[in-house]
């Protein structure tokens, strides 16, 4: 680059512009969850213990005591299979939305706008809204909400107890369906979306070509799009991996912990060990957990993306 | 495109319109019900006499919080915003060593688990006299906010040419000068993504929001929603009418500002 006059006194400026931010999220992110990092170390597991300031090291002690709790267990397993199935859920009918919409059939704007509304709404919303229309009611006699509609429709057959049932398969808890179902509605929007921005973006020129050389719709679309939205489902994975890692409000506002904590997750089990049980260290052991999870798939992921940019 | 694969795709698009639309047909039908028509058995109904009183509750129970949500989101979004264009300024401008890893760094900041801060949150706002109040609120998402904001304009910034600023600074006009009379005037699209993220996520928030404002009179909408549905007697209309409140502002954002709503979701996917 052409070494412009006054260019150094404006890279120094342009520090001073960003000194406030850096210093300020340095304090926020940085500082405060090694903050964390030393409480979930420590024997503040009681109010009195905090108020005295009495900092003990217990090392790695409330962390071995989570992985040997049942509770944070059950809340390991709940966040994978929450992870695994809001995935494959988003991912699958985003494509399927983007894949329709894409046809440009009249009124698709529409649908489009209809798919996604549920983004600009608060998963608190969501939750309230969900959790009465999957509330079983008192079976069978007086079902409630879906189980109510399969009655007026004659399909008994498919009434269950949803979020208050305590079956759980190789470790899948049955009651997380209708969570993952409302967090489904939530964020498959936002994948279609993704989805659409890259069919959109393919060059209709390469579509064209394909056609001329006598390739089918179906071949142009697993040979040629398909491809090209990979890279696009690998962001969507990312993003809706670090936000049902640290899922909090749907489940609080939805179901709770719980029965036997079927519904349970880490953010509720840290919400409730902090604010409820005034057991700092565990709650905070429980979070850093939870950043190390988020961290894994995270920073993999920005280093790769910022590298590619520069 | 065939006739028949036409139907189809109608057929399809209707069944998922359906699954879309159901939580907001309760929500609505819902919420127009009196409390003697809201019984269970009749729920999947349209009501029989449409009455305001769920919404005449709702709102007094909620206003307050619909004030505070307000007072809390319309400070932290313009500040963070105006904050976030000028480090997108810098940023994308002003290549200086270090700078992307820097923007990393701060980038980090939006993906963390609000909970692996909040201890040290609450312990700092509690220091500083801020604990328990909407604006502890407004200075936590201000600072979160400042990685989202700096990246939409860092990348909103991108597209604009570099000559551009250098012919300003060429005819003498320092980064300030630049900026404010450059940049600033053609950063109207950006500022809107921007606002529009920031308004929604804010106001949406609920972690923050339940852990830091303990006094009810002084939480936000979401929280107090919550706490609706904790009452001992369940009134499913009125709960419904202050889900349907809760949701108005970002709803509206959404209708009216849509194409910039999406802009905002994808510039949200860190590569835009």
């Amino acid at each position: 680059m052409v070494q412009i006059k006054g260019s150094t006194r404006r890279k120094l400026v342009g520090f001073l512009i960003l000194l406030p931010t850096l210093v300020s999220l340095g304090v926020f992110v940085y500082v405060f969850i090694g903050w964390t990092v030393g409480v979930s170390f420590s024997n503040w597991n009681s109010f009195s213990k905090l108020i005295k300031g009495e900092y003990i090291f217990t090392g790695l002690r409330n962390y071995m005591r989570l992985f040997e709790d049942p509770r944070f267990q059950t809340d390991l397993w709940n966040t994978l299979f929450f992870t695994l199935f809001f995935i494959a859920g988003c991912l699958s009918l985003g494509i399927i939305l983007a894949v329709l919409i894409d046809k440009g059939l009249k009124g698709s704007r529409v649908f489009q706008s209809i798919f996604l509304f549920p983004m600009a709404i608060s998963f608190v919303v969501t939750g309230t809204v969900w959790s009465w229309i999957f509330a079983p009611g008192i079976l069978p006699k007086f079902p409630q909400g879906m189980n109510l509609l399969f009655k007026l429709m004659g399909l008994q057959a498919l009434q269950w107890r949803w979020y208050t049932s305590t079956t759980s398969i190789l470790h899948f808890n049955l009651a997380l369906i209708p969570v993952i179902i409302a967090a489904i509605w939530q964020l498959s929007g936002y994948t279609m979306a993704m989805y659409l921005a890259g069919l959109r973006g393919i060059d209709q020129a390469l579509i064209e070509a394909a056609k001329v050389d006598g390739a089918t719709d179906r071949q142009i679309f697993w040979r040629i799009k398909f491809p090209i939205l990979r890279p696009i489902t690998l962001s969507a994975m990312i993003i809706l991996g670090h936000i049902s890692l640290k899922i909090f409000d749907l489940v609080y506002s939805m179901t709770g912990s719980g029965p036997n904590n079927v519904t349970d997750v880490p953010a509720i089990y840290m919400f409730e060990t902090t604010f409820r049980a005034n057991r700092y260290a565990t709650g905070s052991a429980i979070a850093i957990i939870m950043l190390v999870m988020v961290a894994v798939v995270i920073v993999p992921y920005l280093v790769t993306s910022i590298k590619k940019e520069v | 495109m065939s006739r028949a694969s036409k139907i189809i795709t109608y057929i399809l698009l209707l069944i998922f319109t359906v699954f879309f639309l159901m939580p907001i047909y309760v929500l609505i039908s819902t919420s127009l019900k009196s409390l003697q028509e809201v019984g269970l058995e009749k729920m999947w109904f349209l009501p029989l006499k449409p009455s305001f009183d769920g919404f005449v509750k709702a709102f007094q129970k909620l206003s307050p919080n619909l004030k505070n949500s307000f007072i809390l989101v319309i400070p932290a979004t313009i500040i963070s915003a105006m904050v976030g264009s000028i480090n997108g300024y810098v940023l994308s401008k002003i290549k200086f060593r270090g700078a992307s890893f820097l923007f990393t760094l701060i980038l980090f900041g939006m993906f963390i688990p609000y909970q692996s801060v909040l201890f040290p949150v609450i312990r700092f706002l509690q220091s500083i006299n801020l604990y328990g109040s909407i604006w502890g609120l407004v200075v936590l998402h201000v600072i979160y906010g400042l990685p989202i904001t700096t990246l939409i304009f860092r990348n909103y910034y991108a597209e604009v040419p570099t000559e551009l600023i250098e012919a300003a600074h060429i005819d003498g006009a320092g980064i300030f000068k630049a900026y404010w009379k450059v940049l600033f005037p053609i950063s109207l699209p950006g500022f809107v993504v921007v606002i529009i993220w920031q308004f929604t996520n804010i106001w949406n928030e609920f972690l923050f929001a339940v852990t830091v404002t303990s006094d009810p009179t002084k939480q936000p909408v979401t929280v107090a929603l919550v706490n609706l549905a904790g009452s001992k007697v369940v009134e499913w209309n009125v709960q419904m009418a202050g889900a349907l409140l809760t949701a108005l502002p970002t709803l509206l954002v959404y209708i009216i500002l849509g194409k910039y709503f999406l802009k905002g979701l994808l510039a949200g996917s860190v590569k835009g």
